[in-house]
């Protein structure tokens, strides 16, 4: 059997690697429309920030298909697909039959049709990173337009280059498909400390020599202009062979689309409704593929969102129904902005359905699994929020410590074992050692027994 | 009055020194401070109270044959007869041998001969294939050679930071924390262990994701810069692909599927690559999964592209758990080794150990069954129909143990060597009594590849016999003169193990005595040991140390409606292993009497349990009871049971790890309940 696979990037090598790990034989084609390797496309904002290389990006070396038995052809683009006879044709005039095809085409940048806006860089695949790095060079100012996601980890990326950085955004908070205002608020605060000047609810009306011109008439100043805002599902190829297309290629269950020969997953497909942006949908959509080409059973049933913002000194988790107000769910929230701190849990029928971490915090993984899993939500609520509050450890002072207490996991050595050892007249660790072995395994006991015995002799002295 | 004899500790691989003085109610235990495991003078409560084991009421005296006391002569020829017949009409492969990581050296490489040359079966395995055959296996992909800890224990003092991935040494083996004292620790554990709550740093994964997290750290690593390129470069092949494998494994990913926050895995990353001296260290909690032996690949990766091992003052280790886990799994109880840690499809190493045999080397049997399955094949068409079992409780230790109980009670003939009526020997046709650890000599390899010599210090009681005595005693009865006395069989394991990985050719007691303990290898009288045998190169055939790219799956038996809570498997402090020993001392029982299940207060009010009731603990394997110990210790999608008593691991997943034939103890899926 043939498998052709278009498009070589999240969804599409994730997909090729998941249908090679189950079947060694089938023989696969994947046409990639970038030059050179597959890579980790989450992972751009780093190469933007100038925390990794392109190069460690790489999903796949070139030798891996060798290896596996796939053919990579990488820089051609497919024209259409000829459903008739089952091919798929190149640009360059490559005709590749198939018996299966998944389409894996992704998404492309947003571009406004505003005056100038050729002037500006997109931010979307490494080719664009390359550019705005190039540009940033001799850049005296960065202007980022879209405050979402990717607007805000590049407008970081910059920043953390030394280049001041001003970042614009239509809605009224940054990441509003994400945040509840006051998380954007505290968002925006925490960006601003860091060299990035936010500014909400304008409207970007050209691109000029200068900078970006606002509704108004004001200019945000800045040599250096990178789009953000937002991405566009690729769907002309499976229009065009007559599949139906809504936002996105519609795909049932099994990720097929009305073709049954024919497969879409990732950013260009739409599954019940929702077109997914982010990686980890597109891998479960291509391991669902993968498993239904090779003739498993898997179903794929949506996807729950976790936004992760990856950007140095910024702590942003999102995820689920944040913006639910306490008519329709129980709200639990805490916010310190003065530390960049906003927490925030929904809890709907004793699950979790929504959540916003900003700021450095452990409960980040309780409440990302809680809310994947949809597990039942503790009682203790501000526990959630404050992993490790009802776990503070209890000054263990001698004074307070009940007689019961274990003093020495090792040798099983209670405090009234010691207390009777010292009434037995031992006056020193060394003593106590001796008589009940406290001290003498791991050894970390050492200053417990010896606060003990310092109280007791404390005591004694007193009483005397 | 006698000089206390200078001999070690008879549980963990620590093997604390001790000397033992005085003779039946009067002996006394007094730790040593020349063996530096124990240096300071350490012992815990196991230690200290180890000679009750001398005087135990339930001490095996006398051969059992279905359950009636029998003369040696009877019982022995009994077995011999039994196992010919069997050997003779299903052929040699219908006899197993299951040996154990408790076992001397001697006793481990006369089990093998015994396995090989007096039954000619390929059926032999032991129960360090629980324990430490992920790591072995790992170690031995990633630097040729398999030696627990490659650098004395004394090492550990002058690091910065030490990594540890799933071990309790504060409850496992105690005086090893004070080797940890100088440095930060870094601990992985589901469960705030008393070793977590020392550490510096604890990163608390779902159970079953130690392997995505050592992904995302070693992610971090190269994202960051912190690899030693210089280090790759010289002493290393195979990184390009790692570094290719893990861009896949970015760390908001790593933190979704293990629940550990990015910063503080980045703080766990930059600590240890900042240190001057630092040591990663794996224990069974992260290699006893049907992916141990990639997870410990992966912490060995994060070791290599750090530069720590092969260097002095940095490295990678694992900790060794049984007695003699590290000699038990050298000298030819594994299903597929020879003495000296060869492998017996080599040709070479066949013609070699046939040769100190005296066969011909195609009279060898080839490789056989991992110990579970050896275990569930028993009384099977295909599976052997005899077992002699030496220095192990598969009842108690193995997984799914419901069913391997079955099993073995579907055997012909069972034939088990203990102290005490074990749950394992009650089962047995013939039950041979035998001496222990202060009652006999031999050598113990302890966590670091440092032999040592436990010598006898007391007499054994009337009417047992130790189990060089028994094997020899079979042997003989089958047409083979074997040695029984230890020092004699030591000179043979010398011979058989020259030349091998783990050479032992120039070591003897006396060395050992002298030297207090030599580490391996040791090909010659005159060679001083090797404390550190990476220094130079690794003993791959290219010097090199192997980078192998690994990928994170989940646990094979994952949480769902059905089974919704993950059980996790450990030691307490007071017990050892399956029991049989520690169980039978007052005052361990005293501070740990009873099975126990800790749960969460999250999960224990959801479940309207109260700590003091008791438990059912249901799998898809079977069911088990405990008292409800209530912690925040441990997370709230999580159980843990310790596994000294019958009954956790009947819950246990039995699924095995494909390079190293582990199984899956330390994650499955289970239901909770109170019991009616």
């Amino acid at each position: 059997m043939r498998l052709v696979v278009v498009g070589n990037g999240m969804a599409g090598s994730r997909l090729v690697s998941e249908v090679r790990a189950r079947d060694p034989h089938l023989t696969i084609t994947v046409f990639g429309a970038e030059e050179g390797h597959p890579y980790n496309r989450v992972l751009l904002s780093n190469v933007l920030a100038g925390k990794a290389r392109a190069e460690q990006l790489r999903l796949h070396e070139l030798s891996w298909y060798g290896a596996n038995r796939v053919e990579a052809v990488s820089g051609s683009a497919v024209a259409w697909i000829d459903r008739e006879t089952r091919a798929v044709h190149t640009t360059d005039g490559r005709r590749e039959p198939y018996d299966l095809l998944v389409l894996a085409t992704g998404s492309e940048a947003f571009v406004p049709r505003i005056p100038g806006v050729e002037r500006a860089i997109p931010f979307r695949t490494l080719d664009d990173c390359d550019r705005i790095l190039k540009a940033a060079e001799h850049s005296r100012r960065a202007v980022v337009v879209g405050g979402g996601l990717l607007g805000i980890e590049a407008a970081r990326g910059l920043a953390g280059r030394g280049l001041p950085v001003t970042l614009l955004h239509l809605a009224d908070h940054l990441m509003e498909r994400q945040l509840d205002p006051e998380a954007g608020l505290v968002l925006g605060e925490t960006l601003t400390g860091l060299g990035v000047d936010i500014r909400t609810g304008v409207v970007a009306e050209a691109v000029e020599e200068d900078g970006v011109r606002l509704a108004g008439g004001e200019l945000a100043d800045g040599d250096l202009v990178v789009l953000a805002c937002g991405v566009r599902p690729l769907t002309g190829l499976a229009a065009e062979a007559g599949l139906e297309v809504r936002r996105g290629i519609v795909v049932d269950d099994e990720m097929r689309t009305d073709d049954p020969s024919i497969f879409a997953i990732g950013e260009c497909a739409e599954h019940d409704g929702n077109v997914y942006g982010l990686v980890a949908p597109a891998w479960e959509q291509a391991a669902v593929a993968a498993d239904v080409i090779t003739g498993g059973k898997s179903r794929y049933r949506g996807s729950r969102l976790v936004t992760r913002l990856k950007a140095s000194s910024v702590e942003l988790a999102a995820m689920g129904e944040t913006q639910l107000t306490d008519e329709h769910a129980e709200v639990v929230r805490f916010s310190h902005r003065a530390k960049g701190t906003y927490r925030k849990l929904v809890i709907r029928d004793g699950r979790l359905v929504g959540a916003i971490l900003l700021g450095d915090s452990d409960a980040v993984g309780t409440l990302t699994q809680l809310f994947d899993r949809g597990g039942p939500v503790p009682g203790d609520r501000a526990g959630l929020l404050f992993p490790g509050l009802a776990a503070a450890p209890v000054a263990e002072s001698p004074v307070l410590m009940p007689d019961a207490a274990k003093v020495c996991q090792c040798n099983n050595v209670t405090k009234g074992q010691i207390r009777a050892c010292w009434e037995a007249g031992a006056r020193n660790v060394a003593g106590v050692a001796a008589a009940t072995r406290a001290t003498t395994g791991c050894g970390t006991c050492r200053d417990a027994v010896e606060g003990i015995v310092g109280w007791l002799c404390e005591q004694e002295g007193i009483s005397a | 009055m006698d000089a206390p004899v200078k001999t070690h500790c008879p549980y963990c691989a620590l093997q604390c020194g001790m000397a033992i003085g005085g003779q039946g109610t009067e002996i006394t235990i007094t730790p040593r401070t020349d063996i530096p495991a124990n240096a300071a003078g350490a012992l815990c409560q196991k230690g200290w109270t180890a000679a009750e084991l001398l005087t135990n009421g339930e001490r095996l005296t006398s051969p059992l044959l279905h359950g009636e006391p029998v003369s040696w002569e009877v019982a022995l020829d009994h077995v011999a007869e039994r196992l010919s017949g069997i050997a003779a009409e299903h052929g040699p492969d219908a006899v197993a041998v299951f040996g154990g990581g408790g076992l001397t050296n001697e006793k481990a490489y006369l089990l093998g001969k015994f396995a090989r040359v007096a039954l000619r079966t390929s059926q032999i395995d032991y129960n360090g294939r629980f324990c430490m055959s992920s790591a072995a296996a790992a170690s031995i992909r990633a630097f040729g050679m398999d030696r627990g800890m490659p650098f004395p224990i004394t090492d550990l003092a002058g690091a910065d930071v030490i990594l540890l991935a799933g071990g309790n040494p504060a409850e496992t083996m105690p005086p090893f924390v004070r080797h940890l004292d100088g440095a930060r620790l870094i601990v992985i554990d589901p469960r705030r262990t008393p070793t977590a709550k020392l550490a510096w740093l604890h990163l608390r994964p779902t159970p079953g994701t130690d392997l995505a997290l050592a992904l995302g750290l070693l992610h971090l690593a190269i994202a960051e810069e912190l690899v030693d390129e210089a280090y790759i470069e010289e002493r290393t092949s195979g990184f390009d692909a790692v570094r290719t494998s893990l861009a896949a494994w970015w760390p908001e990913r790593v933190e979704r599927i293990t629940g550990v926050p990015v910063p503080r895995m980045r703080e766990a990353v930059r600590a240890l690559a900042a240190a001057n001296s630092a040591y990663v260290l794996t224990g069974r909690g992260a290699e006893q999964h049907a992916k141990g032996t990639d997870t410990v690949t992966a912490f060995v990766n994060l070791a290599l592209a750090l530069g720590l091992p092969g260097r002095q003052g940095s490295g990678y280790g694992c900790l060794t758990g049984q007695g003699n886990g590290q000699g038990g799994r050298e000298h030819g109880q594994k299903a597929d080794q020879l003495p000296g840690y060869r492998k017996i499809d080599d040709p070479a190493a066949r013609e070699h150990v046939a040769g100190v045999w005296g066969v011909p080397p195609e009279d060898l049997p080839g490789p056989g069954r991992s110990a579970y399955e050896l275990l569930d094949a028993l009384g099977t068409p295909d599976g052997s129909r005899a077992m002699l079992v030496f220095g192990s409780n598969p009842v108690v230790s193995a997984p799914a143990s419901a069913h391997v109980a079955d099993r073995i009670k579907a055997l012909d003939l069972l034939v088990v060597c203990d102290v005490v009526l074990s749950e394992t020997a009650a089962l047995a046709d013939v039950v041979l009594p035998v001496t222990q650890w202060a009652e006999e000599t031999g050598t113990m390899t302890n966590l670091e590849g440092r032999v040592l010599l436990r010598r006898q210090a007391v007499e054994p009681p009337a009417g047992v016999r130790s189990d060089l005595e028994v094997i020899a005693g079979l042997a003989r009865r089958l047409g083979h003169d074997f040695a029984d006395e230890p020092g004699k069989v030591f000179e043979e394991l010398r011979r058989a193990s020259a030349g091998g990985p783990a050479d032992y050719s120039g070591i003897t007691y006396e060395r050992i005595a002298d030297e207090t303990g030599v580490f391996w290898p040791c090909p010659a009288p005159e060679h001083p040991g090797t404390p550190r045998p990476f220094l130079d190169s690794f003993a791959t055939p290219d010097g090199r140390a192997r980078f192998v790219p690994v990928e994170h799956r989940p646990p094979v038996e994952d949480i769902d409606e059905d089974y919704p809570v993950y059980l996790t498997t450990g030691r307490v402090l007071a017990h050892y292993q399956s029991g049989a020993q520690t169980r039978r001392i007052a005052s361990l029982t005293k501070a740990a009497p009873q099975p126990y299940v800790e749960l969460h207060p999250d999960l224990a009010e959801r479940l309207k349990i109260e700590a003091g009731d008791q438990v059912l603990v249901t799998s898809r394997r079977g069911e088990s009871r405990g008292e409800a110990r209530i912690s925040d210790a441990i997370r709230s999608d999580t159980v843990f049971m310790p596994f000294h008593w019958e009954g956790a691991n009947r819950l246990t997943n039995p699924a095995l790890d494909p390079t190293s034939r582990m199984p899956e103890f330390k994650v499955c899926a289970v239901r909770v309940e109170r019991d009616a």
